[in-house]
């Protein structure tokens, strides 16, 4: 079978799954008798099991199906979950994940699955005991499974040998709906439909007496296939006059000695009014797994590659829409300028709809979280409570590929330094368990992301003494600053406070590349805290990327675009206003001195010839952080709002240019980074 | 993509001039001819780098091809064109005197470029075809343009 064509599927929905096995896991560490979270995880293990199987990647079928036996084991209450059970499973999905990964960048992988898998054995093993009461089980379900189909030796071997490739043999029983009238056509759409999605070994009657119409209304199928029981139910009763379809697992002769093979996927079906029963706290977990799954239902996954051309082709309608104006005020063609109007509404909503689909919920960076909140507390002998909230708030898809290494490092510093240890946190009188929150909301056109702790904060005579012994202020300049000012240091390039570098934080790389980070995303990132109530960081971000409001500027014949979000302002001066202090032209502005940049020196712009001396010059007073510059260029052309576009991999670093975007008249113009342009 | 080219005995080329000579590329590579259009420089870039294209909404880089290939140069004329080509799914515009036309040449009569020492740096070659009297200059694209090798920047 050519699976190539299901790789990207097979990728995309292996890392979710995983995604789902992770955050599952967790909620399992904190209640491990709910028995709605282990049957989610079963499903999800069960899933990525059958699509690697049928993708041929056995390593991972393999560990999926040891995981298995272990989740049932789990599930059957036969095997306690503890914390070497927890973490055992914890390691099979890091390892699954980089198998995933593996083969996502076609790289043989060296990954070695064997020891877990030796590991989950021996864990399953140690509840042998239990077997008795297994086989019980297994004989519960057997009466209406081992029906009444005698399999052959050939056929015993060919199921077992799927099993062994991870795929289940099913027995389908179907019950044509009374008066139907081709019951040989319609079971030759069953065979058929079996046939697409798995394989088929045998059925009773023979299908030649099913094709001379030699049987009732009702025969039976047994089928391997790599998918679940409910969706070769589905696929059979989606054909037309099917009254009913029974799928269930096939159970071989030697199954009920002990060894678990019922497909996964098929016991919440069986079990399912007794797990409610159980658990009732567990039916409010099922019904938001119920939510989630309808939600998915009604989306499509798109390419994002495909949502960039999209989103270029509107870009490019807008530009050729701005020359059809042109062409009709030249013209004076009134009739066109009104077309053009109404034209003009429908791209503009055009635009708006394209962007919005672009929207992301942030929890798809945030889910990541709280299971590296769980090991790094684990790992610092720390007990933390990570509470997410605003998770659906919608960022660009390019702001939230952006955003996850930024939140790490606060995350990874609030539990750190942050977070007290447990008894020190009760000599304060806190509870013991240190609460992070990440929390998302919208604020205008911006987005606010919070990481919230209330740990030991940021006391600001420690950060005022290191800077100035580091060397970063004066002391002078610490004796003036104020609390808040002071906190802020922490940004500063070479700047940790921790005693001890850990493995976690305290290089002193983390706050600044923080902070570079997210104004690179054109947002910004504050800090507030409280000696012993705790720290808070707050980034700001725009909702998109990929559209800005920018300065358009003319220097001799070139265009440039400043973005808005770092202008001050713009203002007249005239050559005389330029100082120099030590070999630096700087200007004055309201009491601040302001050093200048002529944006043709620094860009190599070929002269025009014109003589600047005499005349007027504009300049744009640029800011970056605190850092201020004026950018000195010869006209102003206006604000306008602006498409980024990428340069390409080929003009990828240069650092000055930030990108492209391209103007009314389809000419490209290039996009300042302010911020490597005043360094 | 050449190579695939290769496998099968006869090679679509398009052929150019760059000064007297001529040179092709392999019709696989190419995406579409171009007139010249507003090239906007790029500052801090190889001076061979003449700047970006609009082209239908994204941003594509062109490259100088006789400067990048040390040929002297010449000016813009009613026949130069920017050959847009995809090398490692990176689109490229390069600038030629002009396009001549598309020909299929057998792969027996391309040889190595060791056969010419010229101006031209045997590296960005992949071979010459000879077709009746004619030398047409296989280039090596993906040597040309620098995919994978980081682009100079000054």
């Amino acid at each position: 079978m050519d699976t190539n064509q299901y790789m990207g599927m097979f990728l995309e929905e292996s890392r979710e799954h995983l995604q789902t096995l992770n955050s599952c896991v967790l909620d399992l560490e904190n209640d491990p008798e709910n028995l709605s979270v282990l049957s989610e995880i079963f499903r999800s293990a069960h899933t990525i099991k059958g699509m690697s199987a049928t993708m041929g990647f056995t390593n991972i079928a393999e560990l999926t199906h040891e995981m298995e036996n272990i989740l049932d084991l789990l599930r059957k209450g036969q095997l306690k979950a503890s914390h070497d059970i927890i973490d055992t499973i914890f390691r099979c999905v890091d390892t699954l994940e980089q198998l995933v990964e593996s083969v996502a960048s076609n790289n043989e992988s060296s990954i070695d699955s064997k020891p877990l898998i030796i590991k989950l054995k021996a864990l399953a093993k140690g509840e042998a005991v239990a077997s008795t009461s297994v086989q019980a089980e297994v004989s519960n379900i057997a009466p209406v499974a081992s029906s009444s189909i005698e399999l052959s030796d050939t056929e015993i071997a060919v199921i077992k040998k799927a099993r062994d490739q991870g795929m289940q043999a099913y027995e389908v029983q179907v019950s044509l709906r009374e008066g139907c009238l081709l019951k040989s056509a319609r079971s030759y759409m069953v065979m058929n439909a079996l046939d697409e999605i798995g394989e088929v070994i045998k059925s009773i009657p023979a299908v030649e007496e099913l094709e001379r119409e030699n049987f009732s209304l009702s025969f039976q199928v047994i089928v391997i296939s790599g998918s679940e029981a409910e969706k070769i139910q589905h696929t059979v009763l989606s054909i037309s006059e099917i009254d009913q379809a029974v799928v269930l697992p096939c159970v071989l002769p030697n199954d009920a000695k002990g060894e678990i093979s019922v497909p996964k996927s098929l016991e919440p079906m069986i079990k399912k009014d007794d797990e409610a029963e159980k658990a009732g706290t567990a039916v409010v977990h099922t019904q938001t797994a119920v939510e989630k799954k309808n939600k998915s239902g009604q989306s499509v996954r798109v390419d994002i590659d495909k949502l960039d051309t999209l989103l270029n082709l509107v870009g490019e309608l807008v530009i050729n829409k701005t020359r059809l104006e042109q062409i009709g005020l030249t013209h004076k063609l009134t009739d066109l300028v009104e077309t053009i109007e109404q034209m003009d509404r429908v791209t503009t909503d055009l635009q708006a709809v394209v962007m919005k689909v672009r929207m992301v919920p942030v929890g798809q960076v945030f889910n990541r979280f709280p299971r590296m909140v769980r090991d790094l507390s684990r790992d610092l002998n720390k007990e933390i409570n990570l509470i997410i909230q605003g998770e659906e708030t919608e960022l660009d898809r390019t702001v939230i590929d952006e955003i996850g290494d930024p939140l790490v490092h606060l995350l990874r510093n609030s539990i750190d330094h942050g977070i007290e240890h447990p008894n020190e946190r009760e000599e304060k009188g806190k509870n013991p368990i240190g609460e992070i929150r990440l929390i998302a909301r919208h604020e205008g056109n911006n987005v606010i992301i919070m990481v919230e702790d209330d740990g030991k904060g940021i006391n600001a005579d420690i950060i005022k003494r290191k800077a100035v012994e580091k060397g970063l202020i004066s002391q002078g300049e610490a004796d003036v600053m104020d609390a808040n000012e002071a906190v802020r240091l922490v940004f500063l390039p070479g700047f940790s406070t921790a005693a001890v570098v850990t493995d976690v934080s305290g290089r002193g790389v983390g706050m600044d590349a923080v902070k570079n980070k997210i104004e690179s995303l054109g947002g910004m990132v504050d800090v507030e805290t409280k000696v012993n109530e705790g720290s808070k960081f707050k980034i700001r971000l725009p909702l998109t990327l990929a559209i800005i409001q920018a300065l358009l500027v003319k220097v001799s014949e070139e265009i440039y675009a400043i973005p808005l979000g770092s202008i001050d302002s713009t203002i007249n001066i005239i050559p005389s206003d330029i100082k120099t202090v030590q070999n630096k032209e700087v200007i004055l502005l309201r009491g601040q001195i302001i050093p200048i940049v002529r944006l043709a020196d620094v860009l190599n712009i070929p002269d025009s010839g014109k003589q600047h001396m005499e005349e007027e010059l504009f300049v744009v007073i640029v800011h970056i952080g605190e850092q201020r510059a004026g950018i000195i260029v010869d006209n102003l052309i206006g604000q306008q709002e602006i498409v980024i576009k990428s340069l390409g991999k080929l003009l990828a670093g240069i650092k000055i240019i930030a990108g492209a975007t391209i103007l009314g008249n389809g000419q490209v113009a290039l996009i300042l980074d302010i911020g490597s342009l005043i360094q | 993509m050449l190579e695939k080219s290769y496998a099968s005995s006869e090679v679509q080329l398009v052929v150019f001039r760059l000064g007297k000579e001529e040179y092709s590329v392999s019709i696989l590579q190419v995406q579409e001819i171009k007139r010249i259009t507003d090239i906007t420089r790029v500052p801090h870039t190889p001076d061979y780098i003449k700047g970006v294209i609009n082209l239908r909404g994204s941003v594509l880089p062109v490259i100088d091809l006789k400067k990048r290939l040390n040929l002297p140069q010449q000016v813009l004329t009613e026949d130069t064109r920017i050959i847009i080509v995809k090398v490692d799914e990176l689109s490229v515009g390069m600038i030629v005197d002009a396009v001549s036309e598309v020909m299929t040449i057998d792969q027996e009569n391309i040889d190595s470029p060791d056969v010419v020492a010229g101006s031209v740096a045997a590296s960005y070659l992949s071979g010459v075809g000879k077709l009746d009297n004619r030398l047409l200059i296989l280039l090596n694209l993906e040597e040309i343009i620098g995919v994978g090798q980081e682009t100079k920047i000054v």
